[in-house]
């Protein structure tokens, strides 16, 4: 390629945000270094999810890898340890905990325009401690990362709009809040703001080039507390755990911008908040994961570890209802099984289109037996560019698995399925 | 003209192959020298551009700092604005690295932001690597060029101050361009390791879609702080051209010259050529050739000697542009590009301007025998003896234009400089040379006067030839006046230069001994306990504590230096103008601070001795007195000198970069060394004696000078062929001559002798007018072209004792040479020669 096209290419991405590319040389240049970073979190979030049961199979000392001596203790160069019988405490559990060594905010929901058009849409915002170790005096000093992605799912181009950022914590220009939910990445941001004394709600702004969103949530429940009161296990080992709460039936609305064209939308949206130090095993392939808003006000999240031949190596799951009352499906509980599949021409990657998952039927008022189906095959998000990973995140339907009724709406997170995660 | 007629005329080359070949020759030595160093300075200007432009990527837009860099708030400040799309900060130092005698330059990076701007700078993190190596405080990225500098280490050590850090290589800067050696580390990393925390040296910036360059330039222009410029990448790599400009330019015009003295060689031998052949093209003439045929004819022997001496130039030069890539670098010594590995690129334009500039002075030198030649009388051209009459034109006196050019040459002088370019130096150089070739005949008679002595029949036949016909002196003696003069103008100019560059070091270098951490541009330094330290140990009297610092003074040039030293009000420096005292009680009731500026910065900026002049110090505008001027031969780009106090007061900064050590007894200075070595490491600091550093200061002169001495030897080396040819070609032309006085009972080594008094007395005359026009050149070069190029003055040292020595032996030389040359012609019998006249 001559310089000019290359600079040209090269202009064209940057200023296009990530997705419109000429493949070629973004994905040199960008893969070769900020992607290492990112996929440092995203190794760090399929560790996090990708619990071992295998924890059982693997000595003990395999399990912390190499930091058997310092995840334990509670010197300050050291990260802290997710503990069970913590209570989350909000506002403030809504802020970030820097000292962790990473953290999410992942908002994901179904948006219709005022002419029925129906899209999904996924921001997600990291915070990265990268080094348990005091990161020295410059401002400069990458003592916390900010990554952050964003994604649209228009059935009308059959295919994942995608963006990316990262950076270091730089405030005031890369920057993140302590009491409450506030996150700046340059010009994209998720943060809470108080309307009055009693309600208030997210908004987030992404603009980038190809596709911007500009998009407000409103909570109507308190926040749903996974596993145990918070402290969601993800393996058997009990160290390996997060802090994680969910927030269904965010009533949605604001600005969404495809290309030229501008939409009024309005919907409903899911928003995880989970933070973590424990580095987990290395042995289960990716997982699958799902954040239902059902139509009924309530919300189902559900999710499972998978080794090797899609063998379930841990599951576990929370069923909100509308009434406030909750259930909380442990390990074993919840079965994921493959009903259809989509090879992408892409990657050649085989991913499971739809799904039927069992929940247990301790008096909910959802049946067990239900179908997941997605708003389109082609939801693949192939970040090799940036995080090296490939893996399939989109809008779904869930649907009563006799009748066919449809019961809800959310997304489906699956990974591990193109290549084992490069560690 | 058919082929067969430009056949007779090409033969006669053949015919006179000694003349012919050092005509070929010396076209081909000055298309040669030339061609070579626009070769060698093309390419490294080249490289050194390319690079600048990969380092800045796809920068719309350059903020650049002086070397320690700017306070790094203004990164936040520019980020946030809306003209600019993407910033990324950069910091830059040369990490001395400890033990060897080069450093490193370390660019320090934000990695998330320099992917959108540089990928020049991107680093990769080697295969299996940690992910996070980019970020880590000890780890630097390598190009191919640095990595294969560390000999396939996995880790290295580089100095900050006094001390030493590790740094593991844990990847690669793919990037970056073949032959380019740096390293990459995280920004913080590299403010933390090398003491810059809150510096930075540069941000890059990409605008905003729809954002007009300049028009945003001149929007952030006012968000600089003092010293800080805002620039386009282009204007970088234009700053390395002004660096360097002068040093090309006067190699260039030596070049120039060069190729002049080759076509006053093929003026002579052509001429000569023609004046021997003139019956012979009488008789082509009577045959019926035409005028223009003639002319046509001589022009094309004077050509194709352009022709092929330019071929065998265009191959010398390439050959010698290799051979200097290989020996001494991109720079030819004078130390601008040594990071630079340049390759050699054959670019036909160039090749083809050199090779026409061949041809041009090989038909230029044709051209007036040619004319000569076409315009003689075909009918007394035939009669014998003609030849003499041709010479004796030459020889015509021309006062006037000998006084035109000198008045001209006097007048060009005062021109300003054009583009940097001392234009009007040069004209006049070219000026004196014309009016001392023109005045040669005059000169030649009033030696031969001046020679009024000595009775030897042959001395005064020869006195009597040089006297009767002075064209021969002009012919014979054009090349030994323009060969003389380049050399008597470049020694005396070399060797003013020598002698006040010796003054000056031992007027700036008047302390025993001297200690350094770094260069003052690498990141070795010493700081205020190293300095408590230092000056109690016995036997130290004083320190002098100086700190190098760069300051951007002038838009579109290359930072000034700064040094904060104690000066004692000036009077430690090598002044040359110093400020009326001030008068007491200013009008503002407060007086400004000193400041003492080198020669360049009086011309860059029109700066005179009691004017104002200010400095971007510690981040804002200080107002200093301009108390003096001074001689500064090190730094070509100017140089500030100001009290090391006021410098501490102004920026807190109290790092230092060389101490002067005076010891209370000079032959304490090897145990001081040890002591200062074993306290700060051996390979962490540089010690000097004052002897040494002039030593190394003037071997680093003369190997700067070397290749004007290589083009002056050149130059003798033309001028002796021009005797050498001229006196074959005459000899040729005189062989009834000599038979008749063979006939009249000279003897044949009396002949030889008579031709060595005619070299002698020829030679004389030319190196006396040589010398006289020497000395105008050589004033020109420091008065004019140096002051204008280099912007530094220098006392006239005339090493008249080796000029003398020059001098004579070049007479010597001719009439050794002369006689040589001529042998051919005299061996032919008397009787014969005399015969082919009647």
């Amino acid at each position: 390629m001559s310089t000019t096209n290359r600079e040209m290419s090269l202009r064209h991405t940057f200023w296009g945000g990530l997705c419109s590319i000429d493949g070629t040389v973004y994905k040199d240049v960008w893969k070769r270094m900020c992607g290492t970073l990112r996929n440092e979190v995203f190794v760090a979030l399929w560790r996090l999810l990708a619990v071992g049961v295998l924890g059982l199979v693997s000595p003990p000392g395999a399990i912390a890898g190499g930091a058997t001596d310092e995840t334990s203790s509670t010197r300050a160069d050291a990260y802290p340890e997710v503990m069970k019988g913590i209570e989350l405490s909000f506002p403030r559990d809504h802020g970030a905990h820097p000292d962790f060594r990473t953290e999410w905010w992942y908002v994901t929901g179904w948006l219709n325009d005022t002419d029925g058009h129906e899209r999904g849409f996924q921001v997600t915002f990291f915070r990265v401690r990268p080094r348990p170790e005091n990161p020295g005096a410059s401002r400069f000093a990458p003592g916390q990362l900010i990554l952050a992605h964003a994604a649209i799912a228009d059935p009308k181009y059959g295919r994942l709009l995608h963006a990316e950022r990262s950076e270091r914590l730089l405030p005031p220009l890369n920057d993140i809040g302590l009491d409450h939910t506030k996150i700046k990445l340059r010009d994209w941001t998720l943060a809470w703001t108080q309307v009055d004394g009693v309600t208030g709600g997210y908004r987030s702004q992404i603009d980038a080039g190809e596709f911007a969103l500009d998009l407000s949530f409103i909570p109507q429940s308190q926040p749903v507390l996974n596993g145990a009161e918070g402290y969601s296990r993800k393996a058997p080992d009990p160290k390996l755990a997060s802090y994680y709460y969910s927030r269904p039936q965010l009533l949605t609305h604001g600005s969404l911008r495809i290309g030229a064209g501008e939409h009024v939308v309005r919907g409903l949206a899911w928003l995880d908040h989970e933070w973590s130090s424990e580095i987990l095993p290395q042995n289960a392939r990716g997982w699958d994961w799902i954040g239902i808003n059902l139509h009924d006000g309530g919300g189902l999240m559900a999710f499972q570890m998978r080794g090797e031949e899609g063998k379930a190596l841990w599951t576990a799951g929370t069923h909100a209802m509308a009434t406030g009352q909750q259930q909380t499906f442990g390990p074993g509980e919840v079965r994921f099984e493959p009903l259809r599949y989509w090879q992408s021409p892409r990657t050649g990657a085989r991913y499971v289109v739809e799904w039927r998952v069992h929940i247990p039927q301790r008096g909910g008022n959802l049946p067990g037996d239900l179908r997941v189906e997605p708003l389109m095959d082609d939801q693949e998000l192939d970040s090799r560019r940036s995080t090296g990973a490939i893996y399939w995140e989109g809008a779904v339907r869930l649907k009563d698995g006799n009748t066919g009724a449809e019961l809800g709406r959310g997304y489906l997170e699956m990974t591990g399925y193109s290549q084992r995660l490069d560690m | 003209m058919n082929r067969k007629l430009a056949g007779l005329f090409i033969a006669s080359l053949f015919h006179r192959p000694f003349a012919s070949l050092l005509s070929l020759l010396a076209i081909a030595l000055g298309v040669a020298l030339g061609l070579a160093v626009q070769l060698i300075h093309g390419a490294a200007l080249d490289e050194f551009g390319r690079s600048a432009r990969e380092l800045a990527g796809e920068a719309d837009l350059q903020v650049v700092g002086s070397r320690e860099g700017f306070d790094e708030s203004l990164y936040w400040v520019l980020a946030q604005r809306k003209e600019v799309s993407e910033a990324s900060p950069v910091i830059e130092v040369e990490a001395r690295l400890p033990g060897r005698d080069r450093s490193l330059r370390i660019y320090g990076v934000d990695v998330f932001r320099v992917v959108h701007v540089q990928a020049a700078l991107v680093p990769q993190i080697d295969e299996g690597g940690d992910r996070l190596a980019t970020l880590d405080r000890d780890t630097v990225f390598l190009t191919a060029a640095a990595r294969a500098m560390m000999d396939g280490r996995e880790a290295f050590e580089v100095q900050s101050g006094v001390n030493v850090h590790t740094l593991r290589i844990a990847g690669a800067v793919p990037g970056a361009m073949a032959g380019q050696a740096y390293g990459v580390m995280d920004i913080a990393a590299v403010q933390q390791t090398f003491d810059h925390l809150g510096r930075l040296s540069r941000i890059d910036l990409r605008l905003a879609p729809g954002v007009r360059r300049e028009e945003a330039r001149v929007t952030l222009l006012d968000l600089m702080p003092p010293g800080v410029e805002i620039r386009t990448p282009e204007a970088s790599s234009g700053e390395i051209m002004a660096l360097s400009r002068a040093y090309r330019v006067n190699l260039t015009m030596l070049a120039a010259i060069a190729l002049l003295t080759g076509g006053f060689l093929i003026f002579s031998t052509q001429w000569l050529s023609v004046v021997r052949r003139r019956r012979e093209f009488a008789v082509l003439r009577a045959l019926g050739m035409a005028r223009a045929d003639l002319l046509r004819g001589v022009l094309i022997e004077g050509g194709l000697t352009g022709l092929v001496g330019g071929l065998l130039g265009l191959v010398l030069g390439h050959g010698v542009t290799v051979l200097a890539f290989e020996l001494i670098g991109g720079d030819l010594g004078a130390g601008y590009f040594t990071d630079i590995r340049p390759e050699l690129v054959i670019s036909p334009a160039v090749n083809a301007a050199y090779l026409a500039l061949g041809i041009l002075a090989g038909v230029a030198g044709a051209w007036l025998p040619a004319r000569d030649a076409a315009r003689a009388q075909p009918a007394v051209a035939l009669k014998a003896g003609s030849a003499e009459g041709v010479v004796q034109q030459i020889g015509r006196g021309r006062s006037p234009a000998v006084l035109g050019c000198l008045m001209l040459a006097a007048l060009v002088c005062q021109l300003p400089p054009i583009a940097w370019t001392p234009v009007g130096g040069y004209l006049a150089i070219a000026l004196v040379l014309c009016a001392a070739v023109l005045v040669l005949p005059g000169c030649t008679r009033f030696a031969v006067r001046l020679l009024d002595f000595g009775r030897g029949v042959l001395w005064r036949l020869a006195r009597g030839r040089l006297s009767a016909i002075p064209g021969q002196a002009v012919v014979a003696g054009a090349g030994v006046v323009t060969s003389v003069a380049l050399a008597v103008s470049m020694a005396v100019m070399v060797s003013s230069f020598r002698v006040s560059v010796d003054d000056w070091l031992s007027k700036v270098l008047p302390a025993d001994l001297y200690l350094r951490a770094s260069a003052s541009s690498s990141t070795g330094y010493l700081d205020a306990s190293a300095l408590a330290w230092i000056s109690g140990l016995p036997g130290v009297s004083s320190l002098t504590p100086l700190r190098a610092q760069t300051l951007r003074l002038i838009d579109g040039r290359p930072p000034v230096t700064l040094i904060a030293r104690d000066v004692e009000g000036g009077v430690a420096l090598p002044l040359v103008s110093v400020a009326a005292p001030e008068k007491g009680g200013a009008a503002d009731g407060e007086a400004l601070p000193s400041v003492w500026i080198s020669e360049t910065l009086v011309d860059l900026l029109g700066l005179a001795p009691g004017m104002r002049l200010d400095l971007p110090l510690g981040g804002s505008r200080v107002g200093f007195r301009v108390a003096g001027v001074w001689r500064d031969y090190a730094r070509q780009n100017g140089a500030v000198i100001i009290e090391r106090s006021i410098y501490l007061e102004l920026t807190r900064d109290d790092r230092v970069n060389d101490v002067a050590i005076e010891l209370t007894d000079p032959g304490l200075a090897d145990e001081i060394s040890v002591a200062l070595r074993s306290r700060f490491g051996a390979d962490r600091i540089e010690i000097a004696r004052r002897d040494e550093i002039r030593a190394l200061s003037l071997a680093i002169f003369d190997r700067t000078f070397l290749i004007t001495y290589l083009m002056e030897a050149v130059a003798i080396l033309i001028g002796l062929f021009g005797v050498a040819a001229t006196f074959a070609a005459l000899a040729t032309a005189r062989r009834g001559e000599f038979a008749l006085l063979r006939h009249l009972g000279v003897r044949r080594r009396e002949i030889a002798r008579l031709i060595a008094f005619e070299g002698g007395l020829t030679a004389f005359a030319g190196v006396m007018v040589g010398m006289l026009a020497g000395g105008a050149v050589a004033w020109i070069l420091i008065e004019v072209v140096n002051r204008q190029s280099f912007h530094w003055s220098m006392d006239v040292h005339v090493p008249t004792l080796g000029l003398a020595l020059f001098g004579l032996s070049m007479v010597l030389l001719a009439a050794c040479v002369a006689p040589l040359a001529a042998a051919n012609a005299m061996r032919q019998s008397a009787v014969q020669a005399v015969k082919e006249d009647w």
